[in-house]
């Protein structure tokens, strides 16, 4: 038996390379694609999305995969957001307002509950939650499990342990963002990415032309 | 055709709420009887100081013919989940099945839908089937399960009842029991116009439409167009367990009758009645139309769970006015799932409240926070382009100097119609740390505002 047919069994993982057999969900952005295990958004697990400044694009960087997901007539549940998601925007970006719906849930034990509620039931999950701890954290990645859902989870700051599979901070930089990678199944990524997302944001704005 | 008969042979008692301890349903004498009591002697046809006398803690209901006929309405209302033709009897139904079967997967399988449910909702009973009306309800009074499929068939399987089941005047059943005929069988062969002369020619009729050898039209049940059913409950209760219990007899009955009214409902009204309070309503909303009573019992599952009740409830009423069509091909695209994930908006609804789970939609307007509401559900849209994700929820002053202006302006001058007008630049803008605004300059006052985040 060779080396090479060992090392071909999927039961096999070289430590230099990115974690195999992940269902994902296309992000959009191929540059990012290429450095998340499973090449996307993880399906059936808890992204944690560290945000310290808000408006540097973190919508935008899941809004391709989110248009996906409502035309394929999936839910999209945002779990107590911030602001008041722009239905004018959303709807141009490509997003099917009929299966998108916000829960106002506060912060605390009922917008757990809501997340887990809607994971099991196999929706997209954006939710803005507090007082993270492991066991709430848990629950939300068996839900994301048992509804192979994905789970977005934003929050301001960077604690030093988390459950989630996947973890990211996003900053902003010059006119993109720079992706951190906390956590990843597989090879550690020492440097950020750095997306232009720009194309998705405001590049659409009917006076940019004439502005420049 | 092929009939199926369902005989309720304890319908009489079965109407009044359950008993732990002995108890019997009386007309003139004693009708019905539990289990409790039948091991204690009583027997139907008693009288009720006999009846009493063996029992000392015996329960005696005066037989309630009403609440028996509503009940019977009820079940052919659920019986119109499997067959438009449903028609009611004196303790039974019959339904039509022959031109349904294949739609339920056969009859074997339609058998045991019915089973389960009977079952369910706590109803004693006797199934029964034959190429004629007559002859399934008589094969299913007669107490034993008899399934004839086709017509050559009755006369054999008929043939051993008593003729006592026939629905003739006594004196005629005497007569035939003098004769020596105290079988079907014996009718049967004996010379029809010597019975015709002697009995009459209903005897003879009865015979031929048991047999299928002359037509026997049914009248059938024609479901109210709200529906609207009340179970007192065999004792006052606070639990929610007891009270699901009680609904999963009035349910299917909904259930039923929505599909003999190809409709389904949105909304549900629950009214508890309590001994000294005012009632209690709670409603059960769906986001779509549905007539699935299992979805239904989910439903109010999570809502008697979350709702407090001020005392213990002595009645229910279910009721639902608002009857909307659905077709049955939306109920076999999508009903399929009956579990607690398909209902995902409705039990996010039951606890967060109705206000906090909305979808968003966009209104033809050029004022942005006119542009936007919430809704129900969703409607799709086109979207407007250069359009921040997120909208604050009031634009809030800001100083102009700590952001540079990326892209911009956009004018929006609108709403002298409503009193509202604005006119406002609208400009994207970039802070300090990165973050991007969606700024106006209202033209009024030449104040600046932030009215939306680009995230």
């Amino acid at each position: 038996m060779s080396i090479e047919s060992i090392l071909a069994h999927p039961g096999i993982w070289l430590g230099g390379e990115l974690a195999r057999n992940n269902d994902a969900l296309p992000t959009g952005f191929p540059e990012l694609d290429e450095m998340l295990p499973g090449g996307g958004w993880p399906i059936g697990s808890v992204t944690e999305m560290i945000v310290e400044k808000e408006g540097i694009g973190e919508i935008s960087l899941l809004l391709p995969a989110i248009a996906a997901e409502s035309g394929k007539d999936k839910w999209i549940i945002w779990v107590s957001p911030p602001h008041v998601p722009y239905a004018p925007a959303l709807a141009h970006a490509g997003v099917k307002l009929k299966n998108m719906l916000v829960a106002n849930a506060g912060k605390d034990k009922e917008a757990w509950w809501a997340s887990e509620q809607a994971l099991r039931a196999g929706s997209f999950v954006l939710a803005w939650l507090e007082m993270q701890d492991e066991k709430k954290m848990r629950r939300l990645q068996l839900g994301a499990e048992s509804g192979r859902a994905c789970c977005m989870i934003f929050s301001r700051e960077e604690r030093q342990r988390s459950p989630a599979a996947l973890r990211l901070k996003i900053e902003a930089r010059g006119n993109g963002i720079a992706v951190h990678f906390l956590k990843r199944r597989g090879l550690h990524a020492s440097r950020p990415l750095i997306l232009s997302i720009d194309s998705h944001a405001v590049a659409r704005h009917p006076f940019s032309s004439a502005f420049a | 055709m092929l009939w199926l008969a369902i005989h309720f042979p304890a319908l009489s008692l079965e109407i009044f709420p359950s008993s732990s301890g002995p108890i019997a349903v009386a007309e003139k004498g004693i009708v019905s009887c539990n289990e409790k009591a039948s091991i204690l002697g009583i027997r139907p046809g008693m009288t009720i100081s006999a009846a009493h006398a063996l029992s000392s803690g015996l329960i005696v209901k005066f037989r309630d013919r009403n609440a028996e006929s509503e009940t019977l309405a009820g079940l052919a209302a659920w019986a119109g989940r499997f067959t438009p033709s449903v028609s009611i009897q004196a303790s039974g139904l019959l339904l039509e099945i022959g031109s349904c079967i294949r739609l339920h997967g056969g009859l074997t399988n339609l058998l045991s839908m019915a089973r389960r449910d009977l079952h369910e909702m706590g109803y004693g009973f006797i199934l029964s089937c034959a190429p004629a009306p007559h002859s399934a309800w008589l094969l299913a009074i007669s107490g034993n399960e008899t399934f004839v499929m086709e017509k050559e068939e009755i006369e054999k399987a008929i043939g051993k009842l008593p003729v006592e089941l026939l629905s003739q005047p006594s004196k005629i059943v005497e007569g035939l029991e003098m004769i020596g005929a105290k079988r079907l069988e014996d009718c049967i062969k004996l010379p029809r116009s010597a019975l015709a002369r002697r009995f009459g020619k209903s005897l003879i009729d009865e015979i031929d439409r048991a047999l299928g050898k002359i037509p026997d039209p049914r009248k059938y049940f024609i479901p109210a167009s709200i529906f609207e059913r009340r179970l007192p409950l065999p004792a006052s209760v606070m639990e929610a367990e007891s009270l699901l219990f009680a609904l999963k007899r009035v349910l299917p009955e909904l259930s039923g009758h929505l599909a003999l009214l190809q409709s389904g409902v949105q909304e549900i009204e629950l009214h508890c009645i309590h001994e000294d309070e005012k009632d209690t309503l709670l409603k059960a909303g769906f986001s779509a139309p549905t007539r699935s009573h299992e979805k239904m019992l989910l439903l109010f599952r999570e809502i008697l769970h979350g709702a407090s009740l001020p005392s213990p409830v002595r009645e229910i009423r279910i009721r639902a006015d608002k009857i909307l069509p659905l077709a049955s091909g939306n109920i076999d695209l999508f009903d399929d799932e009956d579990n607690e994930e398909s209902l995902l908006i409705e039990r996010l609804r039951i606890r967060l409240g109705k206000d906090a789970v909305f979808g968003l939609s966009e209104i033809q307007d050029h004022r942005p926070e006119k542009a936007w509401q919430t809704c129900d559900s969703g409607c799709d849209a086109k979207g407007k382009p250069g359009r921040p994700f997120w909208l604050l929820k009031k634009p809030f002053r800001c100083r102009k100097g700590n952001l540079a202006l990326l892209k911009g302006p956009e004018r929006i001058e609108s709403g002298w119609w409503d009193g509202k007008d604005v006119s406002r630049d609208y400009y994207v803008a970039r802070d300090e740390n990165g973050s991007r605004f969606w700024v106006f300059c209202d033209r009024s006052d030449g104040e600046w505002y932030v009215q939306g985040i680009f995230s």
